[in-house]
């Protein structure tokens, strides 16, 4: 088969998978009762010419299914409509400034995650102690389990205000401009060849990394010990070590197998991985979309929330199929 | 005859009780975190008895620390923080208990009846549980609750849809197993209605993982209960809420009063570590069963 | 002298349950192209022993007594870098299962590749030592390309067997290499495997529960019964004078085409090695069992010429 159309059926199998999510939005978001109208501007005493004005601004006086099927056209063509609260202010423009942060925030809490779910996971399945494996193992349930506001507040008060070591919050201080090319500061001061603002850029996103990956890396601690611990013991090691090869490739090729099953978790995790980062990025005042989507929830920005759902959405299925690839380089009984 | 019925019911709820706590006492996990999660509902029930003050009443100056007179605290309005701690635990654990009962009573009965009836109807179930179950479980809980309105009922059923499909994937998933084993076709074939077929036979073996699959969940929904209200999408203020504190809390982390933000969240925390202790301990209890 | 000396091997599972003496004082030779089978049930030692050899027992269990002498060398007391190069080049392993001995991750040429690098080979000889090796055993040149999920289990075990041959080993051991295939690929494997007796000369230790199997292909035959060696003798001398009431009872569990008689199974349950019965291990289940066979635990005795056997029957 191949990999080339591997990738090429699954990137289409995404379209049906987002097409279900945007409906199921639509449902929740118009199809309930209220009138998103009154319940953005705060209060019922509306004349009700005006009433009939703005709801004809907005759009929303039109039947549902062509509100459905007008706003996904516009969607994708890269029209999200307008904010309620803010008159005349383009969702899709302040969406895509804040996304980058967003992307930028989780590139950087898997990185943790994978680094220290894998690395305590690996020590936990090396460890020969059995107090040592439960703690381990203790350490990945409670981990998961931490309330992320809680975590991050915790960090904030001890690294920032007591130890004055880590900024509290937002991507930069004002250490030198950047012009933003992907929006990943990160990547951006690399580009540019500006390391003071590389360095600053990572300082503010240590915190909310860090709060975001321990979090998430909980499953992965649990996940790696048993899979190294199973893989260590299997036959097909065995088979390696009876023919001679050095317990140094061992290893090497034992680590491909346990990557299975960490890439199909990975894959199942983004969803929780988005919850999470909405709220670190509330947490740290973090400009992305996860603020955005909080902001606007609190004004009952209805037109805006409506969008950034979908856009969530739509990281869903793209994250998913990444994930689908990336299975398929790994494991080639998926390709053939 | 009435008799013989209540002696029967009174009988089944003691046997059940009776099997819980030997569940509980059977391993230190699933003890522990019992222990810690009793603490909290007892908190929530005898608040009056516990807490000093009222906890939306201003009782102090604001924004004193911890002392004997206020333990945790007042906060920038003057009130004491402590009490607002116990008596957030009523919001918490209502909310959260509510949300559950609905998720799980309401995807059992679905993947009770999807699964074991199969066909269209199973698909469009299926179908429907899936396309929630991708969806990111807060952020749709934040869609529902601002669709619905903010208050602590529809903060508890946005959860509950959230987690139907959780409850529904796994019941459907043991029916269809259990299903097709022979003495489940032998009570068809000797013309067993198929309600009792399922409540009788089928449902005691999707009991077990049930258990499992609703101590993970608690864990999950307390957490998704105190994002929504950090994001203030259950009570209302004044209302003492254990999310919305830590919220309204963060303004103060640079001017270091930290005793508003550091309780409440120790205390979602700790009351989710509980939960999740005690499905740890279930699912140990339970594999071993099984073995 | 002999290519490899087995002296005296035990080797036991340290469990939660109890200690497992899973091979008990097993001894023996093999000479230069010599077949032995290892002929036992599941829970015999037989496997255990297998890997013994190469010093791989797996965890919980270790060698603790006996000597492996490949050449004159102790296996057992080399170090884990001496030992590493001899496995796969001096004594190597063919394993039961074909589907998880290959790494399915890895297309076939890229690991034959590494094993013949691991041992010192050049890049630039390996890729057509492997095109040799898999030609050797049957297999077409492109191969190599694919990976195992893509190959039968036939091939699987081809595979396997041209990279235990492919370093020209002394000893070569096979635990139940034809078990998980079809009757016509077993047939196929074994004429294999006696090829590569033939040609290059190699000592094969063939492990099998399979009594008829070991008749028909090996030279020399050791049945083990709960770890210990019930009998042992050359192909011929064994089918003309089997003594001990285990083989004997093996042998009548063959199914026969030529006679009317049906095969009898011997009744009971290989022991629970936790806890062995005292005496001979067998006496529970020997219709011959005397008082001495529940006490006192019966010793090789020689009975014939290369036959021995462990039965107070035959004092």
């Amino acid at each position: 088969m191949g990999l080339a159309r591997y990738i090429a059926i699954r990137a289409l199998a995404i379209i049906p998978t987002v097409l279900i999510l945007y409906t199921l939005v639509f449902i929740v978001l118009r199809v309930l009762p209220g009138n998103p109208v009154l319940a953005a501007i705060g209060t019922k005493n509306i004349p009700e010419e005006q009433l009939k004005e703005l709801m004809k601004e907005l759009g929303l006086d039109k039947p549902l299914y062509q509100q459905y099927f007008e706003y996904l056209y516009n969607f994708i063509r890269g029209d999200m409509g307008q904010s309620m609260i803010i008159r005349g202010r383009s969702i899709a423009g302040d969406i895509a400034d804040k996304l980058p942060a967003t992307i930028e925030l989780s590139v950087w809490s898997i990185i943790f995650s994978l680094l220290i779910g894998i690395g305590l996971g690996y020590l936990g399945a090396r460890a020969h102690s059995r107090v040592v494996k439960t703690a381990v193992r203790l350490t990945g349930s409670i981990l998961f389990v931490i309330f992320i506001p809680a975590l991050g507040l915790s960090l904030q008060l001890i690294f920032s205000k007591y130890l004055g070591l880590l900024p509290i919050g937002g991507r930069l201080s004002s250490v030198g401009l950047l012009k933003p090319i992907t929006g990943l500061y990160t990547i951006d001061a690399l580009i540019e060849l500006k390391p003071l603002v590389f360095i600053d850029a990572l300082q503010h996103l240590l915190l909310p990394a860090f709060t975001l990956g321990l979090v998430i890396s909980g499953p992965y601690i649990r996940l790696t010990m048993n899979n190294i611990e199973e893989i260590l013991e299997s036959k097909i090691i065995e088979a390696y070590r009876a023919r001679g090869v050095r317990e140094e490739k061992i290893f090497r090729h034992a680590f491909r197998h346990v990557l299975i099953p960490i890439t199909t978790y990975t894959g199942l995790q983004f969803s929780l991985l988005m919850g999470g980062a909405v709220l670190t990025e509330t947490t740290y005042n973090w400009p992305g979309i996860g603020t955005y989507l909080v902001d606007k929830v609190m004004y009952r920005d209805y037109t805006a929330i409506q969008a950034v759902v979908i856009i969530f959405a739509v990281i869903v299925g793209l994250t998913s199929l990444i994930v689908d690839i990336l299975y398929a380089l790994i494991d080639p009984r998926v390709r053939y | 005859m009435r008799e013989l019925f209540k002696s029967n019911v009174a009988g089944k709820a003691s046997r059940a009780l009776l099997n819980a706590s030997r569940i509980i006492l059977s391993n230190k996990y699933i003890l522990a975190g019992f222990i810690i999660v009793l603490v909290f509902v007892l908190m929530a029930i005898l608040a009056d008895f516990i807490a000093p003050y009222s906890p939306i009443e201003i009782v102090g100056p604001v924004l004193q620390p911890p002392s004997q007179k206020y333990l945790m605290g007042t906060d920038n309005l003057g009130r004491d923080v402590f009490s607002r701690t116990i008596y957030g635990s009523r919001v918490v654990l209502l909310t959260t208990a509510i949300a559950i009962a609905l998720s799980g009573a309401i995807g059992t009965l679905l993947g009770l009846i999807s699964g074991y009836i199969g066909g269209a109807l199973d698909r469009v179930f299926s179908f429907i549980m899936d396309s929630i179950y991708a969806f990111p479980s807060l952020i749709l809980a934040i869609a529902l609750s601002v669709a619905l309105g903010p208050s602590p009922i529809n903060a508890a059923i946005a959860i509950a849809v959230v987690y139907i499909p959780t409850y529904f994937r796994m019941v459907r998933g043991q029916v269809l197993s259990i299903k097709n084993e022979p003495y489940i076709e032998i009570a068809r074939a000797l013309g067993i209605p198929s309600t009792r077929i399922v409540t009788r036979h089928i449902l005691p073996h999707v009991g077990r993982t049930l258990m499992v699959v609703f101590s993970m969940n608690s864990a999950d929904a307390i957490l998704t209960e105190a994002a929504l209200s950090f994001i203030g999408l259950t009570v209302q203020p004044p209302q003492p809420d254990w999310g919305f504190d830590l919220y309204k809390g963060r303004g103060f982390i640079l001017t270091g009063y930290w005793w508003m933000m550091v309780f409440p969240g120790f205390c979602i925390t700790l009351l989710a570590v509980g939960f999740a202790l005690m499905s740890e301990g279930v699912s140990t209890v339970i594999s071993g069963r099984k073995r | 002298m002999s290519t490899l000396e087995v002296k005296d091997l035990w080797v036991k599972y340290y469990t939660f349950s109890g200690i497992v003496s899973a091979v008990s004082g097993v001894s023996f030779n093999l000479r230069k192209g010599e077949m032995l089978a290892v002929v036992g049930e599941s829970g015999s030692g037989k496997s255990t022993l297998g890997l013994a050899l190469l010093n791989m027992v797996p965890k919980p269990g270790k060698i603790v007594k006996g000597e492996v002498l490949l050449g004159g060398v102790n296996v057992l007391k080399l170090t884990p870098e001496e030992i590493r190069k001899i496995r796969g080049s001096r004594l190597s392993m063919v394993f039961q299962d074909p589907f998880t001995t290959l790494d399915p991750l890895r297309k076939i040429v890229d690991q034959f590749e590494e094993f013949l690098l691991e041992h010192g080979f050049d890049k630039s000889k390996s890729r057509s030592i492997v095109k040799e090796y898999l030609e050797a055993v049957g297999l077409p040149e492109r191969i190599m390309y694919s990976y195992p999920h893509q190959l039968s289990g036939g091939q699987k075990q081809r595979v396997s067997i041209a990279m235990a041959i492919a370093l020209n080993p002394e000893v070569i051991i096979a635990d139940e290499p034809t078990t998980a295939l079809d009757v016509v690929v077993q047939k196929q494997i074994m004429d294999l495997i006696d090829y590569i007796k033939g040609k290059y000369g190699s000592s094969i230790i063939l492990i099998t529960h399979d009594l008829a199997l070991a008749l028909e292909r090996a030279d020399t035959v050791m049945v083990m019964y709960g770890g210990y060696i019930m009998e042992y003798a050359d192909k011929k001398e064994l089918l003309n004078n089997m003594k001990h009431p285990y083989t004997k009872a093996l042998f009548e569990a063959l199914p026969r085409i030529t006679t009317r008689i049906l095969p009898k199974s011997l009744p009971g349950y290989p022991p629970d090695l936790r806890s062995p019965p005292q005496g001979c291990i067998f006496h529970p289940r020997c219709e011959y069992a005397t008082e001495e066979c529940r006490l006192k635990r019966p010793e090789m005795i020689e009975v014939g010429k290369g036959h021995f056997v462990a039965c107070h029957l035959y004092r």
